[in-house]
């Protein structure tokens, strides 16, 4: 092995590496934002009356499941501009990102709203609640607990989903700022394992913080 | 009072209800017994608009239940239902739980509320358990509980649809307990059970359901100590 | 010549791209199970530090980006004087990342079976190995099948990353397609359409499965 490692170089960009972290996980937790809220939409179109909005819900979650996460970031930034539609890198990655996360979630809600017996919401009822409270007071924070892992899961995958960022041309986030530092000096593993190294941290740091709010949340 | 007239119920081709008939005084306790599948829960579910029903009147105090203009939300206030299957809300302390509805519903403070809460669930002996999640309760604890959530409502009347037919043997006194204290205060009830001792000693009248009719209704002395109609002394046989 | 329409021709060398994909999926699903399959049984059977140190290594490769795998790979490989084509570098980093997701499904798996089920096995007088291909293996294959076959499509989905280390798949041989035909929506539905039709039908046949067993 004739190869000398460069260390150096790396631990002076450090700075500027965390900077993209930070942009990292901003893309991460608005893709996951967007993911849950479209999830919802999805699941309960899935399961609407209404045809047409239980069969767009249905196309979309099997075509965001059964297609690459890239493919979906592609058709954001190049397949989009068909419509005159031109997004950023970074709002194209963030687009795909989300688009992948809802059709996943869909399902995770959809799960979970049926593993919710109906007697809760009956009881409820009962007790004069209408419908909106019922659902609000009873039934939501118990979705909650179900799909509170799920939730984070998605999320950690969100973060290393962000890397992609790369094949459009993002360079603010984590990947890109260490591709630009790539560029000039040619340190490829160098400044790569680094990078590996701060996403493993970002991963495990998440999980660890989601576990510790999980026991602040669930104390059933 | 609760008046009962007529009632029809089907779910699709199954009709449950085949013209049901009864009133419900104030003060009264009324015990509904008769078969699986005869139509008693459905019954009860109808009287506070839980189920909608096909022909027929309800009247709780005047008010058609069924009638489109009915405020149901409001009219479940004062009609406490307590279910087989105790439906405790998992993710609430045994206070919370009861608290809730007189909070959400009657728009009580968090301290009137809580006022409330205690006293109910000290009157159903559970005033150890405040801050217990019911999963760390057993069946007849929870049922208990359920029955101290609908009382919180301060309602008039009270539903009971076979409250103690998911406990453990020797979980069902503790529950037929407090229903006897219920009655002894004056409470108007309507009790769907399989209890037919309990019935006996409890209750006002009898009536007695079979394939979705009443066949007899009366003192429990004549219903189930000299009842008139085949049907009946037949399914009195079967619970003995 | 500047052709702006979509040809046959570039509907073959994108279906030529979906074989590329296809031939990587094949390899990384093969290395990936052979891996997971001895990682796991070591991870399920034999408990202690071994097995925590192991699930701890293979949990960094589920805790990395893959792009950045792949990246780290194609660079260290020159290092070590390893003189590996890009397909090849492809195929090795799929197999490895999807060692350690099939290496968690086995174990789960296995250790699934129930233990008074085991015992039962052994005291009849089976031996370790009968008692592991008779009985373990057969009723793990149950549970662990609709997660691997998730797996094996996620793997074919993931092989997409490898396009930047320069290997021409479905999705790289779209985009050359799209830069000569400026056609991007047309061209990048066709391939849409492409990975749907390998991925959808093996979804359901999963679906399929994990409701069938479920059920019994
Ligand atoms: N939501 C529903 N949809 C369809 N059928 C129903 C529904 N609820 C009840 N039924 C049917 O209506 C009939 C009467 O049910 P109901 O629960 O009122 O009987 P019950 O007298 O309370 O019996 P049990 O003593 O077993 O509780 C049964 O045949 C039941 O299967
Ligand atoms: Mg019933």
């Amino acid at each position: 092995m004739h190869y000398n490692f460069h260390w150096r170089p790396v631990l002076q960009a450090l700075p500027q590496m965390l900077a993209g972290c930070v942009v990292t996980v901003e893309i991460a937790a608005l893709a996951t934002a967007i993911g849950i809220a479209a999830g919802v939409a999805l699941a309960l179109g899935r399961t609407s009356a209404n045809r047409t909005a239980a069969g767009l819900a249905l196309a979309w979650i099997e075509f965001g499941r059964n297609t690459p996460g890239l493919f979906q970031i592609y058709l954001a930034y190049f397949g989009l501009g068909s419509f005159g539609l031109h997004l950023s890198s970074f709002a194209a990655l963030t687009a795909g990102i989300a688009f992948n996360n809802a059709s996943y979630l869909a399902e995770t809600f959809r799960g979970g709203l049926r593993a919710i017996p109906a007697t809760q919401a009956r009881a409820a009822r009962s007790l004069g609640m209408s419908g909106p409270q019922a659902f609000r007071l009873i039934v939501l924070p118990q979705l909650f607990r179900i799909v509170y892992y799920p939730i984070t899961n998605q999320m950690t995958l969100s973060v290393l989903m962000t890397a992609l960022g790369l094949t459009v041309g993002l360079d603010t986030d984590l990947a890109g700022v260490t591709q630009q530092l790539n560029v000039l000096t040619y340190r490829t593993f160098e400044y790569f394992s680094v990078a590996a190294l701060l996403y493993y941290l970002i991963a495990k740091a998440m999980m660890l913080v989601s576990r510790l709010l999980a026991r602040r949340l669930f104390r059933y | 009072m609760i008046e009962i007239a007529d009632v029809h119920k089907s779910f699709g081709h199954l009709e449950v209800l085949k013209g049901v008939s009864m009133t419900v005084e104030r003060g009264e306790v009324v015990s509904v017994i008769g078969g699986s599948g005869s139509g008693k829960s459905t019954l009860l579910m109808c009287i506070n608009g839980l189920e909608p029903i096909d022909a027929g009147r309800i009247l709780v105090d005047g008010v058609d239940v069924h009638a489109s203009g009915t405020n149901l939300n409001h009219l479940r206030r004062k009609i406490g239902i307590v279910f087989q299957q105790w439906n405790a809300f998992p993710h609430l302390t045994v206070l919370e739980n009861v608290m809730l509805a007189p909070r959400k519903v009657l728009g009580r403070s968090r301290a009137e509320a809580e006022a409330i809460a205690t006293d109910r669930l000290d009157h159903v002996g559970l005033k150890d358990k405040l801050s217990v999640y019911p999963s760390r309760l057993s069946g007849g604890q929870q049922q208990r509980m359920a029955i101290a959530r609908a009382l919180a409502m301060s309602p008039d009347y009270m539903l009971f649809d076979e409250v103690t037919s998911a406990l453990d043997p020797q979980l069902v006194g503790e529950v037929l307990d407090t229903l006897r204290m219920l009655s002894s205060e004056g409470m108007t009830m309507v009790v769907v059970t399989h209890e037919i001792h309990f019935a006996r000693d409890v209750s006002d009248r009898v009536a007695f359901f079979h394939q979705g009719r009443i066949h007899e209704i009366g003192p429990p002395d004549q219903v189930i100590g000299n009842p008139g109609r085949p049907e009946t002394i037949q399914f009195l046989k079967s619970v003995r | 010549m500047f052709d702006a329409t979509v040809s046959l021709q570039d509907v073959l060398f994108m279906l030529h791209g979906a074989g590329i994909t296809l031939l990587l999926t094949f390899w990384a699903v093969l290395g990936g199970t052979v891996l997971g399959l001895g990682f796991g049984l070591l991870r399920a059977t034999a408990p202690g530090w071994p097995s925590l140190a192991l699930g701890a290594v293979l949990d960094v490769f589920r805790s990395v980006p893959l792009l950045i795998q792949i990246i780290l790979v194609n660079a260290f490989a020159p290092i070590l004087g390893l003189d590996l084509s890009a397909f090849t570098i492809g195929c090795i980093v799929l197999a490895t990342y999807g060692a350690a997701y099939c290496t968690e499904i086995v174990r789960a798996s296995v250790l699934a079976v129930p233990l008074p089920t085991r015992r039962a096995a052994r005291s009849l007088g089976m031996t370790w190995w009968d008692d592991l291909t008779a009985i373990v293996l057969p009723m793990a294959l149950r549970v662990g099948l609709p997660g691997w076959i998730g797996l094996a499509l996620g793997l074919m989905k993931d092989s997409a990353l490898v396009l930047w280390i320069g290997i021409i798949e479905l999705l790289r041989s779209s985009q050359i397609v799209i830069t000569r035909t400026q056609q991007p929506l047309l061209v990048l539905g066709i391939a849409g359409a492409i990975y749907f039709v390998i991925s959808f039908p093996i979804a359901r046949a999963g679906a399929w499965f994990e409701r069938r067993w479920h059920d019994q």
